[in-house]
């Protein structure tokens, strides 16, 4: 096919004219979306990497509850020692240390917990991502829970988490996605998750997400080195101990990078040294997307000038061919 | 007859026990002390000997309630064997005599076997206001002590007031008590904290002493190594629970019933060094000590904590610095690539070039012939 300059010109202007045409009215519908906000009653847990005694009562009890099978990374068939979230495994207690190891707390020459899990996002990417529905977030409560009977396992969820927690399970034959689920079963019978009931000084902390944020205030605004209560199990459980408060980062992880999460962190020691993704945006990933791909798709605008695009190009190239053995054999 | 049997016949006839009974607790006490099972024999014969060594017993600020607990150590029958081994010269609570005689007494003992007596003091002593605050015969505790310390071989402090001051020395601390290594500004005491002090820990250091004529060998805080370079909660009975997350959430509860771990009570036993699970109190069999019985551990062997620390505090967990058996925040998984996989995987790369190579060929043919036929198809129309 062999195109002069003129009709070059003419198919470049009418490309960026309809181009021009499908951003305009694409925009309109959709408006760029921002984060997702929490539920009125959203519930959480405050996890204080200062009060974990790294007991792992948290890890044992979450596999006791959830029915997970235990883990044995070390090949010597005694303990339960998962490395990190895995498809047997909905949280973990891992360590930072540097140098001897000696001070709680501290960066250098320190030691200090985490507690690795689902952190129940604001605004979840793995929700935002699933083609079928199988990841979902509860309007009420804000769980993000997981339903294997519509899951197709295309483990979309897994990559898309900046957190990387969702997990596949590789080795069973008919695998589903694994994740902490906020122990959804005893919410339902009234209890509460498994890993806050156990926890012996309160550094696994549930309730509802405003108590929690008003905790997290309480906690900032106590001196290092003073005596103050803490709470245990629930915030408000009544059930308390005390012991000097411990000097706290600045951040609160998971109070605004990527719109938040109802999972929330204290700590003595930087987030990133616990491996942590740290300076995200504060706009979720989900949003971005889902704003790109809205704008792209808003009233099928753009698929339907493109798609008429491609059928004018096609119609002309095949007349072309056409006309070509029509002079041929003319 | 052998020297050593007639030993111990005299031993038979003195403390009336059998032989076998009396060899088996030098064993036993040799065992407390981590020594090899031979040592027994060294212990009987420093047993037997007839120069018992002198014991000055002091007391101050305390509740008198170390000798009580060693008055109640029962295999076999200790207070004959604690009074018999030594020649316990001076101890207030058990002296029938009083005033000036006790003391003439004391005096003698001392001048008599000075360089060579033990002394063993119980109970804190007061420094403010120059020590007024505890005063025996008209002197003060600092004086006596002084006094006793100048010529004695070796130093015991038993108990926790006198090991670091114990509970008279917990806040406000009216009376400024110190324990007596403080007080005297020494470091060689050996210390035998506790409240009460186990018994068989007192007994133990004594014992070495007779045998091998020096203190057993001790920590920064002279507490002796065979009973304290454990935490309570490396040999607790309830360890198991606390591994598994099983916590006692009040007293009375399901858990405390059924005997759960005492954490989450206050027990201090992962931040106390002492062997009360294993030696245990007061000889009435398993169980006999406070954490057995379902209450926690106060840590009252260590300075900061027992009397210190309220009941109900969470301990902190000092067995784990630097942690041990946790995930590192970056963990390597798996074994790397292994010759196996890669043999494989090679296999299946190049037969998929070798196919890739045959099938373009044929590819390549197949359009030509195509081409030819067409062009004789076009050929064949156009004649």
């Amino acid at each position: 096919m062999t195109v002069n300059r003129r009709e070059f010109l003419r198919g470049g202007i009418s490309g960026a004219a309809g181009a021009a045409a499908c951003a305009s009215l694409a925009a309109q519908p959709a408006e760029a979306r921002g984060n997702k906000t929490v539920p009125e009653n959203a519930i959480g847990f405050l996890y204080d990497s200062t009060l974990c005694i790294g007991c792992k009562a948290c890890m044992s009890a979450c596999k006791t509850t959830n029915g997970l099978p235990l883990e044995d990374n070390l090949g010597q068939g005694l303990w339960d020692t998962p490395f990190d979230l895995s498809g047997k495994t909905y949280t973990v207690i891992k360590v930072y240390k540097d140098g001897t190891g000696e001070h709680k707390d501290k960066v250098k020459d320190g030691f200090a917990h985490i507690k690795r899990q689902c952190l129940h996002c604001i605004d979840p990417s793995c929700v935002s991502v699933c083609p079928v529905h199988a990841m979902t977030k509860d309007a009420v409560s804000g769980v993000v829970s997981y339903n294997p009977d519509v899951c197709i396992g295309c483990r979309y969820c897994v990559a898309a988490c900046p957190y990387r927690v969702p997990q596949f399970q590789y080795d069973t034959p008919f695998p589903r996605i694994s994740k902490c689920q906020f122990c959804k079963e005893q919410l339902a019978k009234g209890d509460i998750p498994a890993c806050a009931k156990a926890c012996p000084t309160g550094a696994t902390l549930f309730g509802s997400y405003k108590a929690l944020t008003a905790e997290i205030e309480r906690r900032k605004a106590m001196k290092p080195g003073e005596p103050n209560v803490f709470p245990r199990r629930t915030v408000d459980s009544g059930d308390t101990h005390e012991r000097a408060a411990a000097e706290y980062t600045d951040e609160v992880y998971g109070q605004k990078m990527l719109g938040g999460t109802q999972v929330r962190y204290l700590s003595g020691v930087p987030f990133d040294k616990f491996g942590l993704p740290v300076g995200l945006p504060d706009l979720s990933y989900a949003a971005v997307s889902e704003t790109f791909l809205h704008s792209l798709y808003g009233g099928l605008v753009v698929p339907a000038v493109v798609l008429a695009g491609l059928a004018v190009a096609a119609y002309r190239g095949t007349r072309n061919i056409h006309e070509e053995e029509d002079d041929r054999h003319g | 007859m052998p020297a050593a049997r007639q030993g111990l016949d005299a031993i038979e006839q003195r403390f009336n026990i059998g032989r076998r009974e009396f060899l088996t607790f030098c064993v036993a006490i040799a065992a407390s002390m981590g020594l090899p099972s031979r040592a027994g024999a060294q212990v009987a014969e420093a047993i037997t000997r007839k120069d018992r060594p002198s014991v000055i017993w002091l007391h101050h600020q305390e509740c008198t309630g170390c000798t009580e607990s060693l008055l109640r150590a029962e295999h076999p029958t200790l207070e004959k064997l604690i009074l018999d081994i030594i020649s316990l010269d001076y101890h207030e609570t058990l002296f029938a005599a009083a005033g000036h005689q006790v003391e003439d007494a004391k005096r003698a003992a001392m001048e008599k076997n000075k360089g060579k007596y033990l002394l063993v003091v119980e109970g804190a002593i007061p420094m403010k206001d120059g020590g007024i605050y505890c005063k025996i015969g008209g002197r003060t505790s600092l004086e006596l002590t002084r006094e006793a310390a100048e010529n004695a071989a070796a130093i015991i402090a038993l108990g926790s007031c006198a090991a670091w001051g114990g509970m008279p020395s917990s806040p406000p601390n009216p009376t400024g008590c110190v324990g007596v290594a403080e007080a005297l500004g020494r470091t060689d005491i050996l210390t035998i904290p506790g409240c009460p002090s186990n018994p068989y820990n007192f007994l133990a250091c004594v014992v070495h002493f007779l045998t091998f004529q020096k203190l057993p060998p001790t920590d920064n805080q002279g507490r002796p190594l065979f009973a304290f370079s454990r935490l309570v909660h490396e040999n607790c009975e309830r360890r198991a629970h606390f591994d598994a997350g099983r916590f006692a959430l009040e007293f009375g509860d399901e858990g405390h019933r059924k005997g759960f771990c005492l954490y989450k009570l206050g027990c201090k036993g992962p931040e106390t060094y002492a062997n009360c699970p294993v030696v245990l109190f007061g000889d009435a069999g398993m169980q006999s000590w406070p954490v057995g019985t379902g209450h926690p551990c106060i840590g009252c062997t260590t300075k900061g904590i027992g009397f210190t620390k309220p009941i109900h505090a969470l301990a902190e967990l000092t067995n784990q610095r630097p942690p041990a058996m946790y995930p590192r925040v970056a963990e390597e998984q798996g074994n790397g690539v292994s010759m196996g996989a890669v043999a494989v995987l090679s296999a299946v790369a190049g037969a998929a070039i070798g196919a890739g190579t045959v099938l373009t060929k044929k590819l390549g043919k197949l359009e030509r012939s195509a081409e030819e036929s067409i062009r004789r198809s076009g050929s064949i129309r156009k004649e």
